[in-house]
C-alpha cells in the first residue's frame, strides 16, 4: 500500500510534507511570475504587431509562430550563457536562482503569448475596423481597446502560456540547478526521484502538478465562461 | 429634448450642415473600377437617400465620403476649413463586448470627452434612444434593433455635423424600423447632414429630401425627392421605381 503512487501523492499532500509545500509554491511562484511578465510583454507586441504594417512583419509573424515551439533546453542553454560567470549578465549573480528560472520561462512563454495574441488581435481588429476607423481612432488608441475586447481569448492564451511554463523541466533544471530548498521546482523534482528510482514519490509529485495545473485551468475555464455567456 | 450645458453636445443647429461635394472621384483598387468617375455636391437641407440596385457603389460611396476608403483619383471635400464632425451607421452594428453604457463611454473617451462628463453623456444618448433599461447590459446581446438604436445613440453622443447610414434597417423589424427612421429625421432637426442608403422605397418616400440615384458606380440623377418619385429623370431610375431589373 505504501508503494501506491496515489497514496504517496495523498499522504504528501494530507500531511502538508512541508518540503513538498515549498516545492509546489516555488513552482507557482516561478510560472506565474513568467507568465505575468511575459503577458505585460507579449500582449501589445501581438497586438502591435497585428495592428501595425512595417517592413518585415512577415518575418516577425514566421518568427514568432516558430518560437512558439522553441525547445526549452535551447532557452535555458541561452540564459545559462548569458547569466553564467564569464556571460554579458554574470556579475549579476543570478545563475541557479529563481530570478534565472523566471527569466528562462519568460523567454519560452513570450512567443506563445505574442504569437497568439496577434492571430486574436487581428482577427477582432477584421470586425471593428471600419468602426474604429469611422470614431477616429489611431492605431496606438485601437491597441487598449483590442486587447480589452479580446479578454476572454486573451484569458485562455494566458492559459496556454502557463501550461508551457509549468510543465517544462528542461531550462529551470539548466539554470536553476534543481538545488533542494533554493530551486527546485515540481518538474525537476519529479525527474530527481526518478532518477534515484523513488518512483512512487516520483508519480506522486507528478499527480500533485497535474492536479494544480487542471484546478487553475478549470477556474479560469468556468470563469470565462461565466463571463462569456453574460457578454455575448 | 435636453441640452446639456457641454461643449461636445452643443449641437451646430443653428448653422447650415456642412456640405460635401465629390470632384470626379474613382475608386479603382487593383485597376478594377468600382466606383466613378463621379461628381456630385450635397448642399441642399436633406436629408439625402442614396438609392440604386444592388452592387450600384451606394456603400462604396459612404465609405468614399466617410474617408473609410480614399479614392484613387479625385477629391472628396467639404465646405468649411477641415473635415466636418461625423459619424456612420452600419448595416450591421459593430459593437464592442462591453456593456450599452461602456460602448458609449469608449466612444465619448475617444473624442477627448472629459472624463467625468461621459458617464452622464452616455445615460443621455441611452435615454433619448430608449436604452435606459439597457445601460448594464453587455451590447452583443441586445436584440438587433436595440443593437441599432445603440448605434444611433453612440453617434448622437458624439454630436456629428454629418451622419452617414448604411441601410441601417434592412435586418429590422418595423417597430424598430420606425425608431430608427424617428432618430434619423431627429438628427435631420438638429442641423446633421444625413446621408442614408435603402432600398426601402416607402422609406426613402418618408424621409428623403432628395435622392441620389447611383447605377454602375455612378450617379445616374441627383434630385429632390418629390420630383425624383413623381417623375425620375434617368432612364435606369425609372425602370428602378417600376421595380425591373436593373444593372
Amino acid at each position: 500500500m505504501e508503494e501506491n503512487a496515489f497514496y504517496v501523492a495523498l499522504s504528501l499532500l494530507v500531511n502538508l510534507d512541508a518540503s513538498l509545500y515549498q516545492i509546489v509554491v516555488l513552482s507557482l511562484q516561478v510560472s506565474l511570475l513568467a507568465v505575468l511578465i511575459a503577458a505585460f510583454l507579449g500582449f501589445p507586441l501581438g497586438a502591435a504587431v497585428a495592428l501595425w504594417q512595417f517592413p518585415g512583419r512577415g518575418g516577425v509573424v514566421v518568427a514568432l509562430n516558430a518560437l512558439m515551439g522553441l525547445p526549452p533546453v535551447v532557452a535555458g542553454l541561452g540564459v545559462y550563457l548569458l547569466l553564467s560567470r564569464a556571460g554579458p549578465l554574470g556579475e549579476l549573480g543570478l545563475l541557479f536562482t529563481p530570478s534565472a528560472m523566471v527569466i528562462a520561462q519568460v523567454i519560452l512563454v513570450l512567443p506563445i503569448l505574442a504569437a497568439l495574441s496577434r492571430q486574436k488581435v487581428e482577427e477582432l481588429l477584421g470586425e471593428y475596423r471600419e468602426q474604429f476607423v469611422s470614431l477616429g481612432m489611431s492605431r496606438a488608441r485601437m491597441m487598449p481597446t483590442l486587447l480589452w475586447d479580446a479578454r476572454f481569448a486573451l484569458l485562455t492564451v494566458l492559459l496556454a502560456g502557463f501550461g508551457r511554463a509549468s510543465a517544462e523541466v528542461g531550462a529551470v533544471m539548466m539554470v536553476g540547478g534543481n538545488i533542494d530548498g533554493v530551486t527546485r521546482v515540481m518538474t525537476t523534482a519529479i525527474v530527481l526521484e526518478t532518477s534515484k528510482g523513488a518512483l512512487p514519490l516520483a508519480l506522486g509529485l507528478g499527480i500533485v502538478l497535474l492536479t494544480l495545473v487542471m484546478v487553475i485551468n478549470a477556474t479560469a475555464y468556468i470563469l470565462s465562461e461565466t463571463a462569456k455567456r453574460r457578454m455575448g | 429634448m435636453t441640452s446639456l450645458n457641454v461643449p461636445v453636445n452643443n449641437p451646430i443647429e443653428l448653422s447650415a450642415p456642412p456640405s460635401l461635394q465629390f470632384e470626379s472621384v474613382e475608386f479603382n483598387p487593383f485597376g478594377h473600377r468600382l466606383f466613378g468617375p463621379c461628381s456630385f455636391k450635397l448642399d441642399g437641407p436633406g436629408p439625402t437617400l442614396v438609392m440604386g440596385p444592388n452592387g450600384a457603389g451606394k456603400s462604396l460611396m459612404l465609405r468614399l465620403a466617410h474617408g473609410l476608403l480614399t479614392p484613387t483619383e479625385g477629391a472628396v471635400s467639404w465646405s468649411g476649413a477641415s473635415a466636418p464632425r461625423q459619424a456612420m451607421v452600419f448595416q450591421t452594428p459593430i459593437l464592442l463586448r462591453r456593456s450599452a453604457l461602456a460602448n458609449l463611454r469608449h466612444a465619448l473617451a475617444v473624442n477627448n470627452v472629459p472624463r467625468k462628463l461621459r458617464t452622464e453623456l452616455a445615460l443621455e444618448a441611452l435615454a433619448r434612444f430608449g436604452l435606459s433599461s439597457c445601460a448594464d447590459t453587455p451590447a452583443r446581446v441586445l436584440s438587433g434593433g436595440e443593437k441599432q438604436r445603440l448605434a444611433l445613440a453612440r453617434a448622437w453622443s458624439l454630436s456629428p455635423a454629418v451622419l452617414f447610414l448604411d441601410e441601417p434597417t434592412s435586418a429590422l423589424d418595423p417597430a424598430a424600423i420606425k425608431a430608427v427612421e424617428l432618430a434619423v429625421q431627429e438628427f435631420h432637426k438638429q442641423g446633421t447632414r444625413v446621408v442614408m442608403t435603402t432600398h426601402d422605397l416607402h422609406q426613402a418616400r418618408r424621409l428623403a429630401g432628395d435622392v441620389l440615384f447611383l447605377s454602375e458606380g455612378k450617379v445616374q440623377e441627383h434630385t429632390p425627392a418629390d420630383m425624383f418619385f413623381r417623375a425620375p429623370v434617368s432612364r435606369q431610375a425609372q425602370a428602378y421605381l417600376n421595380g425591373e431589373l436593373v444593372a
